[in-house]
């Protein structure tokens, strides 16, 4: 069931086994302090209901997110996965029409609250795109630097150099570009873009990572690649990833959420969810075991 | 046997016939096709042609021989100057306003009502250059003549404010003024096509950041629009350097060259020229008149060529 | 690994940045109300008041309230948003200017000139204040129909060409230059139509048709373009289930492309005649200036109702101010009949176009 047909690479046994052994709790809510004294931060989610105008898109989502852990959403298409995500770091409102009800707290303080500023939310909780998304008219220097550009504006040079470069080595991006960090942003490969794409996310230090889908528009290699960096990332931050592919679930996440739709126009739901390994050998539900063993989706 | 050879003898009539008239037919169609192609370029050509002969006794002309008693360039040289001085006010004046207009509508109106502000800006395209002649020396004339002398007393130390300030409001000001509303539309259009065109990813991508939707817009939509309302100012740069009715009534000319704009002496442009010197001219002076002109069908050539490249590489990209 | 200060960090990893406020809903009606006021006041006080300078210092003194009042409360980032959004609007709202004092002018000036004798009679005796504009109307009708009649099935197969068979260096050509084409100067379009016929005829020949020639040169890239565009929204699999059945090209464009476009097409032909029909320049210098009534494009002087209101605001005559009535009636006459041109064009696509599914 888990990869069968599949050939394992060394890698991808060896990753499989730290998620067997590590034994993540989806429930600890205990942040995770890293050695930068920065805090990653878990995510509550209560009763959470998302609607384009009338139309009920995702219905009754209660879950919790917890920090220092991958948690990956999975399910079939158009079940409302990425609209879900969208709703956590409130970009699902800047759609015309769209609308949330319900509560998303980060470490206690809910987003939503109308004294919030949406715009500190989305520097606090980042997101990275389906289709890599550099800033075609900057250079890679100032893509990684354009977050920090708007959110603090008085920052030297010399520190926007160390923090360019710091999210550059955090994103296995430096090396390959620390000679022409002058260059325009469109100009890597898709590869390389995505990562450029998640330096520039994480330049502005946030506490969650949100990815829809990150490698479903890359080749294999340059998966791989970004799939080891998500690996590392959880060290320092909550990640959320949307995807449709169980392998990459499976391979790179602690803990699944299973999304499904009864039928179409109808809201999509969370289903199932729980540690990673568990969901996929041992399901409580039906449809989720339907799900994971291809017998849908 | 009979009916197999007639059955064949008919199927090899019948494609010959229907074949041959097939071919004729399409033969005849895809040459009117290509005729009417053709007719175009040669009208072109024509264009350039024609004027070139009628213009060609002026140019070879010398000054005593021409009614002006002066050289072609020296008659030409000053309306080139006037004309490129309107124009180019009118440009200057005209682009911010328009990309101003085409990012309102983009992405500040609501979507519902985005379409009918647009139509409404394309009015202004729709109507006819007299009607902008009898507005600005009627309504927009005087009403800029408070603001003219103003300027005078303010500002009259720039060269272009030195004044005296026309009591008429038939100055370069005011004309320059009713181009740049006349070219509003054309710039508006082309920068509303490609802002609305910005990729949606990257508009998110900055979204996502955290930027104002002002930030956002500068950081996407204006970079990602930039050669587009740079061909579009230059396109209506180029309909500002060949409008004739609205300058021709506007202006009060002296034929000095000058770059005063609110003063009653003005340079006249090549187009005004032509059209208040045309109907009672006669002899060596229309071929002088339709020499200019081809003077400014080669200055809007050059201007409109370029622009249209630029599209064409921003396309291309 | 990471340095000790980050000052990116300005929330300090505990809570979010709350925003300090925010301005209430009403809050940008407010300032622009306010301002507006105060400016009002202030410019009755000093006996200077005009609508004109209400709006302009209303608007900037709204923009500096609102800037600090925002700054203050939702801090400058926002602030920064909500000025550049006022100043986008602003700028929306002075390019709406021109628009209705124009129409607004035109109607108020223009409707003292109407009457029945400016649609009856035609332009003798227009010195002594009498007289109408019938030969204009003619004239207008006239030059635009021999124009269009020139322009169209020109201008119709050759965007059948460029979608239907052109390749290669021909096509690229034609392409390239029809856009050029669209950037003449009217003027230099009626050089041409005059020098053409000055060749032929000799010197100082004015006649309806010449008019008609240089309308039709800046008439036909329009209907290129437009056409074009029609052309191509017409499905290809339409054309390939027409071939398949063994039809010929020619027929097939024929029967099943040009119907299916038509309400397109004729949308086009109407919007190109609305550019023209009030074109005054290339009419000066070839269709010249006529009092009276004359409806044959092939013999002698022809006037159109652009050129008719020229000629009464340049030589009023005597009564000056019945001439700039007939001008600026004659202007609102235009203006009607570009207007009715336009709507006419969208409403008859609605009615007629073809729904492809």
């Amino acid at each position: 069931m888990l990869g069968a047909g599949t050939k394992r690479t060394e890698a991808e046994k060896k990753r499989g086994e730290m998620t067997n052994t590590q034994a993540p709790s989806a429930s600890s809510t205990k942040p995770v302090t890293t050695s930068s004294g920065q805090t990653a931060k878990t995510i509550e989610v209560r009763d959470v209901n998302l609607f384009y105008g009338d139309f009920h898109a995702v219905e009754n989502v209660t879950m919790t997110i917890a920090p220092n852990k991958v948690t990956a959403l999975i399910g079939s298409s158009g079940c409302g996965k990425t609209t879900y995500l969208r709703s956590l770091n409130r970009m699902h409102e800047l759609t015309p029409g769209a609308r949330v009800e319900g509560e998303v707290t980060l470490d206690g303080e809910n987003i939503y609250d109308p004294a919030v500023d949406p715009v500190s939310v989305r520097r606090l909780i980042g997101m990275v795109f389906q289709q890599p998304n550099p800033f075609p008219t900057m250079s890679i220097y100032d893509n990684v630097a354009a977050g920090l550009n708007l959110n603090a504006k008085k920052v030297g040079k010399a520190q926007k150099d160390s923090v360019v470069e710091r999210s550059l080595r955090g994103a296995h991006l430096w090396d390959e570009v620390k000679d022409r960090l002058d260059k325009p942003g469109g100009s890597l490969s898709g590869g390389q873009q995505q990562r450029l794409c998640i330096a520039r996310a994480t330049a502005v230090e946030p506490e969650v990572l949100l990815m829809d889908e990150p490698c479903s528009a890359l080749d294999p290699v340059a998966t791989l690649a970004v799939e080891d960096l998500i690996g590392e990332l959880k060290s320092r931050y909550t990640i959320v990833i949307v995807t449709h592919n169980m392998q990459q679930a499976s391979r790179a996440s602690d803990v699944t959420a299973f999304f499904n739709l009864d039928e179409t126009g109808k809201p999509g739901h969370l289903v199932e969810m729980g540690p990673t390994t568990e969901l996929f050998t041992n399901p409580n539900k039906k449809e989720t075991e339907d799900y994971v063993s291809g017998r849908f989706g | 046997m009979a009916s197999v050879d007639t059955t064949t003898n008919a199927g090899q009539l019948l494609a010959a016939a229907s074949g041959g008239r097939r071919r004729r037919g399409d033969r005849i169609f895809s040459r009117t096709a290509v005729l009417a192609a053709v007719t175009i370029l040669v009208l072109l050509a024509g264009v350039a042609i024609f004027l070139l002969s009628e213009g060609y006794p002026a140019l070879t002309a010398s000054a005593s021989e021409l009614p002006e008693g002066k050289s072609f360039v020296d008659y030409a040289a000053p309306l080139a100057f006037g004309t490129v001085l309107a124009a180019t006010f009118a440009a200057l004046v005209a682009v911010p306003l328009a990309v101003a207009v085409a990012l309102f509508i983009t992405h500040v109106a609501p979507p519902k009502v985005a379409l009918t502000l647009g139509y409404l800006v394309d009015l202004l395209a729709a109507i006819p250059s007299i009607i902008y002649g009898l507005w600005g020396i009627f309504v927009l004339g005087p009403a800029a003549v408070p603001v003219m002398k103003w300027l005078e007393e303010k500002l009259g130390f720039i060269p272009i404010f030195e004044g005296p300030a026309s009591v008429t409001g038939r100055t370069m000001l005011v004309a320059g003024l009713v181009l740049a509303v006349m070219i509003l539309p054309i710039v508006s259009a082309v920068s509303r096509e490609a802002f609305a065109q910005t990729p949606r990813r990257l508009q998110e991508g900055a979204q996502a950041l955290g930027a104002t939707r002002w930030e956002m817009i500068r950081m996407t939509v204006l970079p990602f629009g930039k050669s587009s309302v740079i061909s579009g100012a230059m396109l209506g740069l180029g309909r500002a350097l060949g409008e004739t009715m609205a300058v021709t009534i506007i202006l009060s000319v002296s034929g000095a060259v000058t770059f005063n704009l609110i003063s009653q002496a003005n340079p006249s442009t090549i187009a005004a020229n032509i059209a208040l010197k045309f109907p009672e001219a006669s002899g060596l002076k229309i071929n002088l008149l339709i020499a200019t002109g081809l003077v400014l069908f080669a200055i809007t050539l050059v201007t409109n060529m370029a622009a249209r490249a630029i599209i064409a590489r921003q396309q291309g990209e | 690994m990471e340095s000790a200060s980050q000052p990116v960090h300005a929330t300090g990893g505990l809570a979010l940045e709350r925003r300090r406020g925010s301005l209430p809903r009403w809050g940008t009606c407010a300032v622009l109300g306010g301002s507006a006021a105060v400016v009002a006041a202030i410019l009755l006080a000093t006996g200077a008041f005009t609508v004109a300078l209400t709006l302009v210092f209303g608007t900037l003194l709204s923009g500096v309230f609102l800037y600090v009042w925002s700054r203050a409360v939702e801090g400058p980032r926002r602030a920064k948003d909500r000025v550049m959004t006022l100043v986008i609007a602003a700028a929306f709202g002075l390019a709406m200017i021109p628009l209705l004092s124009l129409i607004f002018e035109v109607a108020k000036r223009g409707i003292p000139g109407l009457s029945w004798e400016f649609f009856t009679e035609d332009g003798r005796g227009a010195i002594g204040g009498e007289g109408g504009a019938s030969h204009a109307i003619v004239g207008t009708l006239v030059i635009t129909a021999v124009a269009a009649v020139i322009s169209v099935p020109i201008g119709i197969m050759a965007a059948i060409y460029l979608n239907e068979y052109g390749t290669g260096r021909l096509r690229r050509a034609l392409t390239f230059f029809v856009d050029v084409m669209t950037g003449i100067p009217s003027i230099v379009a009626g050089l041409f139509a005059y020098a053409l016929f000055e060749i032929f005829f000799g010197p100082g020949i004015r006649l309806g048709v010449m008019g008609s020639i240089a309308l039709s040169v800046l008439m036909i890239p329009i209907v290129i373009r437009s056409a074009e565009e029609v052309l191509k929204i017409v499905p290809n699999h339409l054309r390939e289930a027409s071939y398949a059945l063994g039809t010929p090209k020619w027929k097939t464009i024929t029967k099943i492309v040009l119907p299916t476009a038509f309400a397109g097409l004729i949308t086009g032909v109407m919007i190109a005649i609305a550019r023209i029909v009030g074109e005054t320049a290339p009419l000066l210098v070839t269709t010249g200036v006529v009092d009276s009534m004359n409806s044959d494009p092939f013999n002698g002087r022809m006037q159109n109702l652009a050129v008719y209101a020229y000629n009464e605001y340049r030589s009023p005559g005597v009564m000056k101010q019945a001439a700039y009535d007939k001008a600026w009636a004659a202007a609102l006459t235009l203006i009607a009949i570009v207007m009715i041109l336009n709507i006419a064009a969208r409403l008859v696509y609605r009615r007629y176009k073809t729904e492809i599914r």
